[in-house]
């Protein structure tokens, strides 16, 4: 369901386009932010704010990638990009590493709930390669020790 | 070179308006509203820009076909969508100089009318977008955004518009589609956007990289920027090297800069063992090779190798790189991308997949090289958009100098390398 604050910045997001639909990528990611997920209620609620069917909003969120709709990702989602820069400089090593040290494989979420491990396609940053992206931040210039600290902090963190 | 779109890479205050004013930002805007708005299409023209987004298109060409009718809605869409593999130069600029995109982005609007302009970025990019609206809040109070810009009578507004994972809304009528609420999927040309855009309305898509470089043309004069490369696509260009190299990163040089100067000398040479093979331009840009090292990295001397500049990132690969690999994940990648409108590219990016997804474990099978080039040949030249034909163009660039490879790896079930 969405929060009163979240429909309060939908309906500010909306002043920025012409169409009331074109505010429905906003709107979805406004819906997923709290609980990186979209549920079916959300896109209900989003239809009806937004005047279109719900198809409509259910149509788009799928569509992509970044939306996960009616998909329970763990807390801390960490994606490793594994295109060809990053590939080149060992990301198969970093995606091993940290499945070992998590103990699930990609695709997969630990038993806590606390981390889901995904793989990406290029994120932007291949001059920093190998790099991951956790939740809305990106970890550059990833070795084996760097990672461990990363995981390190996010498993003190609750 | 002095650097112009990088010369704040490394300015941790840059992206604050106080230090962007400071070294003289806003001074092109506002030199720009003492011309008549023909004049900067004009000067833009003579400069000779063509477009960094990947297809090299003449930037003052492209904002002269926008209609004149003052009374009708215009907009500008900038393409921050940086999705092209190998590609992380607009990511440069936005996060550490975002006032020189939107003052090229006010200064190409005044050109062509455009009254509400739209970034669209990557929503990956997070931290991007939001140092993207908070500088669009300091402009606005600032006056360089909003009613009467400067006094000018020149009105505007910006907004920033995060995608949502989908390469495929790079391609400038998937970006409308998008932006508009829809699924990215590429619609027909013509109507070309500079007539039927955004909402319907004339649009101008640019790079992000292309508008950043608006307000030093304006600061220098067409004959500044001419001069610079190569006469037939001159300017500043950001090539983005990655791979292996032992200085990857953004290097800021004359467009036309030889490729072997780049790996060489700017970006400190290889690492791990010898070249092997450089793609030049992002991932869809076929392979260059040791006897290639001398091309001059700019759209048409690149074409002239068949290759692209596209982006400009270079990807370096040395010697223990296996090419079958290579060829997994770029199709890998175009598989997972295409956005299923038409059945070649969607079919035939996912069969290719599969057949080097079982060469590189070492199950291939004799013709599985010869089926790989067959199903290029059904996807080449009939597909909606770019994006099929970008993908048989990587995987074929990549065959016509590493065949025996994948030939081996039918064989062996292993990598030659
Ligand atoms: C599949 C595909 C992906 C593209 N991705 C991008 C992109 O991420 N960024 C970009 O600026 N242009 C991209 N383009 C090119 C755009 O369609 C368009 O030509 C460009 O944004 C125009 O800007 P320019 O004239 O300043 O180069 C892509 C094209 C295709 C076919
Ligand atoms: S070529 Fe591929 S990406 Fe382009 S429209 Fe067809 S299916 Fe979509
Ligand atoms: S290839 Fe990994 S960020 Fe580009």
């Amino acid at each position: 369901m969405l929060t009163e604050e979240a429909k309060k910045a939908i309906k500010e997001v909306m002043k920025r386009y012409k169409t009331k639909r074109a505010a429905v990528m906003p709107a979805l990611t406004i819906a997923q932010d709290d609980v990186r997920e979209v549920t079916a209620e959300d896109m209900l609620e989003i239809a009806e704010m937004l005047e279109i069917q719900p198809v409509i909003v259910n149509e788009v969120a799928k569509f992509y990638t970044m939306y996960n709709v009616q998909r329970k990702v763990g807390k801390y989602h960490i994606e490793v990009c594994h295109n060809i820069s990053c590939n080149l400089l060992q990301a198969e090593r970093i995606i091993a590493h940290i499945e070992n040290r998590l103990n699930i494989k990609v695709g997969g979420t630990t038993t806590d709930g606390k981390f889901t491990l995904s793989t990406a396609e290029c994120l932007g940053s291949c001059g920093t390669a190998p790099m991951m992206q956790i939740n809305d931040t990106y970890y550059e210039d990833l070795t084996e020790t760097k990672v461990n600290d990363i995981l390190a902090t996010l498993k003190s963190r609750d | 070179m002095k650097p112009i779109l990088l010369k704040n890479q490394f300015n941790p205050e840059a992206y604050k308006v106080e230090s962007y004013v400071a070294g003289g930002g806003y001074e092109s805007l506002k030199k720009a509203f003492t011309m008549k708005p023909d004049d900067i299409i004009q000067l833009v023209k003579d400069s000779g820009l063509r477009g960094r987004g990947g297809a090299g298109f003449p930037t003052g060409l492209k904002w002269s076909f926008i209609p004149k009718d003052p009374t009708m809605q215009k907009y500008l869409a900038c393409n921050a969508d940086e999705g092209e593999p190998g590609t992380f130069k607009d990511r440069g600029i936005i996060n550490n100089d975002p006032h020189l995109l939107i003052e090229g982005m006010t200064i190409a609007s005044f050109a062509f009318g455009a009254s509400v302009s739209y970034i669209y970025i990557r929503g990956e990019f997070v931290f991007g977008a939001r140092r993207l609206e908070a500088a669009i809040a300091e402009a606005y109070e600032k006056g360089f955004l909003g009613e009467n810009i400067m006094g000018s009578g020149f009105s505007h507004d910006m907004y920033v518009h995060c995608g949502a994972g989908a390469y495929i809304c790079g391609e400038e009528t998937a970006l409308i589609d998008s932006l508009e609420g829809r699924r990215g999927t590429p619609r027909i040309k013509p109507p070309f956007p500079a007539i039927e855009g955004l909402n319907s309305k004339p649009t101008v898509i640019n790079n992000v990289e292309t508008l950043s470089t608006v307000p030093s043309i304006i600061k220098n004069g067409a004959k500044w920027f001419a001069g610079i490369g190569p006469e037939k696509c001159p300017g500043p260009k950001i090539y983005g090297v990655s791979g292996h190299v032992q200085k990857p990163g953004l290097y800021e040089l004359p467009m036309g800069t030889p490729i072997r100067e780049i790996i060489f000398n700017h970006a400190g040479g290889i690492k791990g063992g010898t070249f092997k093979a450089a793609i030049p331009g992002g991932i869809t840009a076929p392979m260059l090779v040791e006897k290639d090292l001398d091309t001059r990295m700019d759209f048409d001397s690149l074409a002239a190798k068949q290759s692209m500049l596209g982006s400009g990132g270079v990807i370096v690969m040395n010697n223990s790189t296996c090419m079958v690999k290579v060829a997994l994940i770029t199709n890998r990648f175009f598989s997972h991308e295409s956005c299923g409108k038409c059945t070649p590219c969607r079919e035939g990016t996912t069969w290719i997949t599969q057949i080097l997804k079982r060469m590189e474990d070492g199950e291939g099978r004799p013709g599985d090289t010869a089926e790989i080039e067959r199903l290029c040949g059904m996807i080449f030249g009939r597909t909606f958009c770019p994006l099929g034909d970008g993908a048989t163009m990587a995987i074929r660039g990549n065959l016509a100098h590493f065949r025996d490879e994948f030939i081996y790896h039918e064989e062996h079930g292993r990598c030659k390398v």
